[in-house]
């Protein structure tokens, strides 16, 4: 039981987080919601009403079940993708390596946030286009003529994206690695258990909530991402995101993006709440 | 006479002495040149700072959203009615605007930017959108949009990423006129057999030259006035008009209704249709002027005079028109539905 004096001193130290809160993310995300019901933009004199037609239109229409699809297969391959690299990556970061090479290397981990995630997309396009980076690279090497063009494909939507989502996965799985006990590992390895076993029946178990976070972290944004599939994508870079995007920029129909947005939103929702027992189980 | 004179500039000036003008264009569209800019300001006192979209409806978006931000505004003439009918535009008054008289009669007269009768945008530039070649792969210009059918050219083609011009060309393509488009299942079906050919969507002149630089691109379609830009750039590059046609635009220059600069915006609109700063805009690949005076001072060998100077190609030109909600939004749903589909 709290005293009065430590319960009015605990309110007081909460109010900027929860205000801070309330500004930033309950606001916001309450107007779009609000659009999303609207017929039009109020904005500039144009008359607005309430309706379902955003979401009857989101949810009846084809061509929008088609891109959800396309964008939940993204989000699946990409985090499969971040997961098999980034575990080996966080494993040899928390147990292999120590002192200043682990510093070092944990800033390599953490260059790409530093830069814009445009330019780090941009690189790749110059990377991945043919008579590119890749291309010459790899003619140089190879006796026969090879053509690389990997541009304006999956292939490159999942390159750039994996790309930019790989340290969150490191670094959930380095946490949550580096909090084994190195003893359990010797304990395991004198009770004869192989490197494999080691990691399938001790590793993996005990650092799946950092596997889990990780996969939550990069999952959510991926299927909503835009700007990736645009620019590496081309032709085949249209996903739910693209969509949503051009209802913003392109064809100013705010109220139908934002009943994309929430079907969007509320099929991640969905998708994590089923698959939470289980992963929760394995954890 | 003289004091009238005397009185109608101090009127003009008075009020609008070092204004500063707000003007919304694409990027890298003539009102943005350093040099004319400096020569406005140094001639009225009045200085101009830029802001820009990258499409129509992002103009659009901007005006609606942004009351007071914008003096003068750069609009298609498609798309003036639509803005004049929300209450975007303020009218112009053509007396504040001494070039005015040596406008192109046709085109100051043009129906879509008065609408309601009074003038709401005067006519600036005009051109062609149709499409350029490389001249690395083309020894000879094509002469027919059937090029971009072409399996030769697979996965070096591309279109703008935007529904109405890729619908206008497929209806080019297929025949038909394309501000009365009667046969969209057709339209549909070339759209449909191009998709395979088309590498990425272009959406800016600089994504556009950057792609072709690159060798993405071998066949694009472009505007007129973009590609008088980067072939004076340096660029490899062909503008053609096909046997079968082209899409007209005409853009025009507006004052939003919640302009707070008026005098100073239709200074600004006065120095933009001079033929001194056309004339020297003009080499750098500008379109065709809407000033018949600043046409007549171009030399003969010039782009706007040697290409859209033709009276042939001229003929062959379907000049757009404004484009009902309906149409719109049917062509973009048949639009995303294709490229949903890649």
């Amino acid at each position: 039981m709290l005293a009065r004096a430590d319960r009015g001193r605990l309110a007081g130290l909460l109010a900027p987080a929860y205000l801070w809160l309330t500004a930033a993310v309950f606001l916001p995300l309450s107007a779009m919601l609000w659009f999303a019901f609207l017929t039009d933009v109020p904005f500039g004199g144009r008359e607005a009403s309430l309706t379902l037609d955003n979401f009857a239109r989101a949810l009846t229409n084809p061509t929008y079940r088609i891109l959800l699809g396309k964008s939940l297969e993204l989000g699946l391959i990409v985090t499969a993708l971040c997961a098999l690299i980034g575990f080996p990556c966080a494993l040899v970061l928390a147990k292999a390596i120590r002192g200043r090479a682990r510093e070092a290397l944990f800033l390599l981990v953490i260059l790409p946030f530093w830069s814009n995630s445009l330019v780090r997309i941009f690189s790749w396009a110059i990377v991945l286009r043919g008579n590119g980076v890749l291309d010459s690279a790899v003619n140089w090497i190879s006796p026969w003529p090879v053509d690389v063009n990997l541009m304006f494909s999956q292939s490159a939507i999942v390159i750039g994206l994996v790309h930019s989502y790989l340290p969150y996965m490191i670094l959930t799985c380095y946490l949550a690695l580096q909090g084994i006990d190195d003893a359990l590992i010797e304990a395991a390895r004198s009770l004869g258990a192989g490197p494999l076993r080691i990691l399938w029946r001790l590793l993996i178990p005990l650092a799946a909530p950092g596997l889990i976070a990780g996969a939550v972290l990069i999952f959510v944004p991926v299927v909503g991402s835009f700007m990736e599939p645009r620019i590496l994508g081309g032709r085949v870079g249209t996903y739910f995101g693209t969509v949503i995007e051009d209802q913003f920029i392109a064809v100013f129909n705010w109220p139908l993006g934002a009943a994309l947005s929430f079907c969007l939103l509320a099929v991640v929702l969905v998708i994590l709440a089923i698959a939470a027992p289980v992963l929760r189980r394995a954890a | 006479m003289r004091l009238t004179l005397t009185c109608a500039l101090a009127l003009l000036t008075a009020p609008a002495l070092a204004d500063e003008i707000r003007m919304l264009n694409w990027q890298g569209y003539g009102t943005d040149l350093p040099w004319a800019v400096a020569a406005f300001t140094a001639a009225t006192g009045h200085t101009v700072v830029h802001d820009y979209f990258n499409s129509e409806q992002e103009m659009l978006t901007k005006l609606r959203t942004n009351p007071g931000a914008y003096d003068v505004v750069l609009i298609n003439s498609a798309f003036t009615a639509q803005a004049q009918a929300e209450g975007l535009l303020a009218p112009i008054d053509p007396t504040l605007i001494a070039n005015f008289a040596d406008l192109d009669p046709s085109l100051a007269g043009n129906p879509d930017l008065s609408p309601g009768g009074a003038l709401y945008g005067v006519p600036w530039t005009w051109g062609l959108t149709s499409f350029a070649v490389s001249t690395d792969v083309f020894a000879e210009p094509p002469t027919s949009l059937a090029v971009f059918w072409d399996p030769a050219y697979a996965g070096r083609v591309s279109i703008r990423d935007d529904a109405l011009e890729a619908v206008q060309f497929a209806a080019l393509a297929t025949g038909q006129n394309i501000n009365d488009i009667t046969d969209l299942d057709a339209v549909r079906a070339k759209l449909a057999a191009l998709m395979p050919q088309i590498s990425a969507y272009w959406s800016s002149e600089n994504d556009w030259n950057q792609f072709m630089a690159a060798g993405d691109f071998a066949i694009g379609t472009y505007w007129s006035g973009s590609a008088a830009r980067s072939a004076a750039a340096g660029l490899p590059v062909a503008f053609v008009v096909p046997d079968e046609g082209a899409i007209g635009w005409l853009d025009g220059l507006s004052i939003p209704a919640t302009s707070t600069h008026q005098a100073a915006a239709h200074a600004f609109i006065d120095w933009m249709i001079d033929p001194d700063f056309y004339v020297r805009w003009e080499p750098d690949g500008a379109p065709a002027s809407a000033n018949a005076a600043a046409a007549a001072a171009l030399p003969e060998t010039s782009f706007n005079r040697a290409v859209l100077g033709d009276p042939a190609v001229v003929a062959r030109v379907q000049f757009m028109q404004p484009v009902s909600d309906e149409d719109r939004e049917a062509y973009l749903a048949l639009w995303q539905d294709l490229k949903a589909q890649q």
